[in-house]
Order: C-alpha cells, then structure tokens, then sequence
C-alpha cells in the first residue's frame, strides 16, 4: 500500500506499523508523527497515512524541514492554508504576532505592509528583537519569519497605507488583517477595503489595551466578510497602555479568524 | 431605529452625520452600515437615515 514518509511517496506492505516503518527507514528516529499526531505507542499504518520521522536535534536539510514543519499540520489543512494569501497592514503588536502565528501553521504568502522602524520602545509587545532596533519592521519581521517558517512567501511593501494606496497594495490578499494603531487609519482602511473589494475578508481589531479580563476580548462577525476582533472600549492611553499579554490574545483571536475562513468555517 | 441593536428616538429626519455627532462619535473613527450596507464617508452628510433602518456603527478606539 502507499503511505507518505516525510512527504515522499512509499510503498509498504499492508499491516506494517508506524515503528516497523521507522526501524527499517530511519531507525534513530525518536519523534515519529503520524498524520500530525507525535505517537508513543506503535499503529498499524493504512493506505495514504503520513509518517514523519525525525531525529530530535538534528539539523535537518531544507527538504526534510519542510516535512517536519507540515508533519504537525493536519492532513487536508495545510494543503489550504498553503493556497491563502493574507495582507497584514501594520506590524506592531497586532501584525508581527498575526504574521507569526501564520507562518507557524504554514501559510502560503504574506503581504507585510508598514512604513516605521523598529524603537526599542516597541519591544514591550512587539515582536522583534534588540538586534531589529533601527532596522525597517518589514525587513526585521522578515526576518523573524525566516527564523520561523522559510518556506512561508513573504512581499515586503515599506509604505504608508492611505485611500490611494490601499488597492493597489492588497489587490493579491485574500484576506486582510487591519493591525493599524491609530483608530483613523483603522476605519479608514476598512472603509476602504469594503467598499472597493466587496470579495475580500477584513478582519480588524479595536480595544486591546490594559490588562483587563481576557475574557471581554472577543470576535465579531460586522457584516458577512468583516469580523471585528477586541472588547470595543479599551483604548490606549495615558495610564492605560497597550501590554504584550493582551494585544496578543487579540492577534491571535485574528490569526485564527484568518485560519477558520481560510477553511469556510465563517461562524464564530 | 435600530443603532448598534439598541432602539433609539430621534424627533426629526437625521442623517448619518447627525447622528454620529449625537453619539458623541468622531467621523474619521467609525465604519457606517445601513441595512448591512457600509456608507461611504463622502455619503454622511446627505444619507437621510429611515425609522426602518437598521445601524450598525463601529468604533474604532486606538491601540495595536
């Protein structure tokens, strides 16, 4: 029968198991995944299952770190998320964790769009590091990325986002992300967006500062392709700043609307 | 109408404007939907809302 070792095609008997698999490949192997699950007790394999082993430590060429990095992805999934293009517009604390979290579960392209460098200020949420300080935040998340997932494609677009720029910019997204701080440029991308790309998914956020409840946090879908993600009311301000904890939880309740379209899943 | 799901009375005709001065809402922060439509900025000033209309505003408040 036919069976998928870190991604290639194979020919097994029938009935072999996982780990008979393992010791005739690749007997050193401690970690072995079977369909995105990492296994402790042996299975007996079927037609079309995907086996991933690996070495833990091991420096793994680019082929099999592709394989490792999709073996955690479940089957059926990732073959999606691989098609999506997101643009993510603005990438502060909503952005670099978003295009973070995407890049983890294997995306196919990312539209990072910011016109600022990275302050060492932004460093309470944001997420770069001292060695970005100064560098362009679409050049230091790039290469954050690389760091991650470099099998993630990634377009770069160092500009300030206005109504005559905003088309152009997202015309290839399948979704966008709003991760703007300023709330004027908020509503006026989403105004936008709707307005002159009735196909495209927005997903926003407004009010993630403080440390409130993390549970007033929540995602709203506005109108059939705009969701709406933060507790509407918490704005950033003087004894009220935005803290990693909180606008993370915000991103990521994005990252995964981002994830749950991307699979028709469009309740939330 | 029906602002945000809230039932809200206005004596006379208004128009979007108005009615986000009203709310104590700034222009430039918000996103208009009327009956599930989004209203383009440039309509605030001459879009006359109905009694039947549906509202949805939203808000946005800074932090990213």
């Amino acid at each position: 029968m036919k069976i998928f070792i870190n991604e290639k095609n194979v020919i097994v008997n029938e009935k072999d198991t996982a780990f008979e698999v393992r010791d005739f490949v690749k007997k050193d192997a401690d970690i072995v995944v079977v369909n995105g699950f990492i296994i402790r007790e042996d299975v007996e394999l079927k037609e079309n299952d995907r086996i991933t082993l690996i070495i833990r430590g091991e420096i793994p060429n680019e082929e099999e770190l592709e394989a490792s990095l999709v073996s955690r992805h479940t089957p059926g999934v990732h073959e999606r998320v691989k098609k999506a293009c997101v643009g993510i517009a603005g990438l502060g604390g909503l952005g670099s964790n978003v295009a973070i979290s995407l890049a983890r579960i294997g995306i196919g392209k990312l539209l990072l769009v910011d016109f600022d460098v990275v302050e060492p200020s932004n460093l309470n949420r944001q997420q770069y590091f001292i060695k970005h300080i100064g560098m362009k935040k679409t050049e230091a998340l790039a290469d954050v990325l690389k760091n991650i997932n470099p099998f993630v494609e990634v377009e770069r677009k160092d500009l300030y986002l206005d109504e005559s720029n905003i088309e152009d910019c997202f015309k290839e997204a399948d979704i966008v992300v709003e991760a703007f701080d300023d709330p004027k440029c908020k509503a006026n991308l989403v105004n936008t967006l709707l307005s002159k790309f009735p196909e495209k998914y927005i997903v926003a956020a407004s009010g993630m500062a403080g440390y409130f409840s993390n549970n007033t946090i929540q995602t709203k879908r506005k109108l059939d392709k705009f969701y709406l993600v933060g507790d509407d009311t918490s704005e950033a301000a003087l004894g009220c700043g935005l803290m990693a904890p909180r606008v993370a939880i915000a991103a990521n309740h994005q990252a995964n609307t981002v994830l749950r379209i991307i699979l028709e899943e469009y309740e939330i | 109408m029906i602002i945000n799901g809230k039932e809200m009375d206005f004596e006379t005709k208004i128009t979007i404007s108005e009615m986000l001065k009203k709310l104590g809402l700034a222009e430039e922060k918000v996103v208009a939907e009327v009956n599930f439509k989004i209203i383009s900025k440039e309509e605030y000033k001459e879009y006359v809302l109905d009694q039947s209309d549906k509202v949805e505003i939203v808000s946005f408040v800074g932090g990213g």
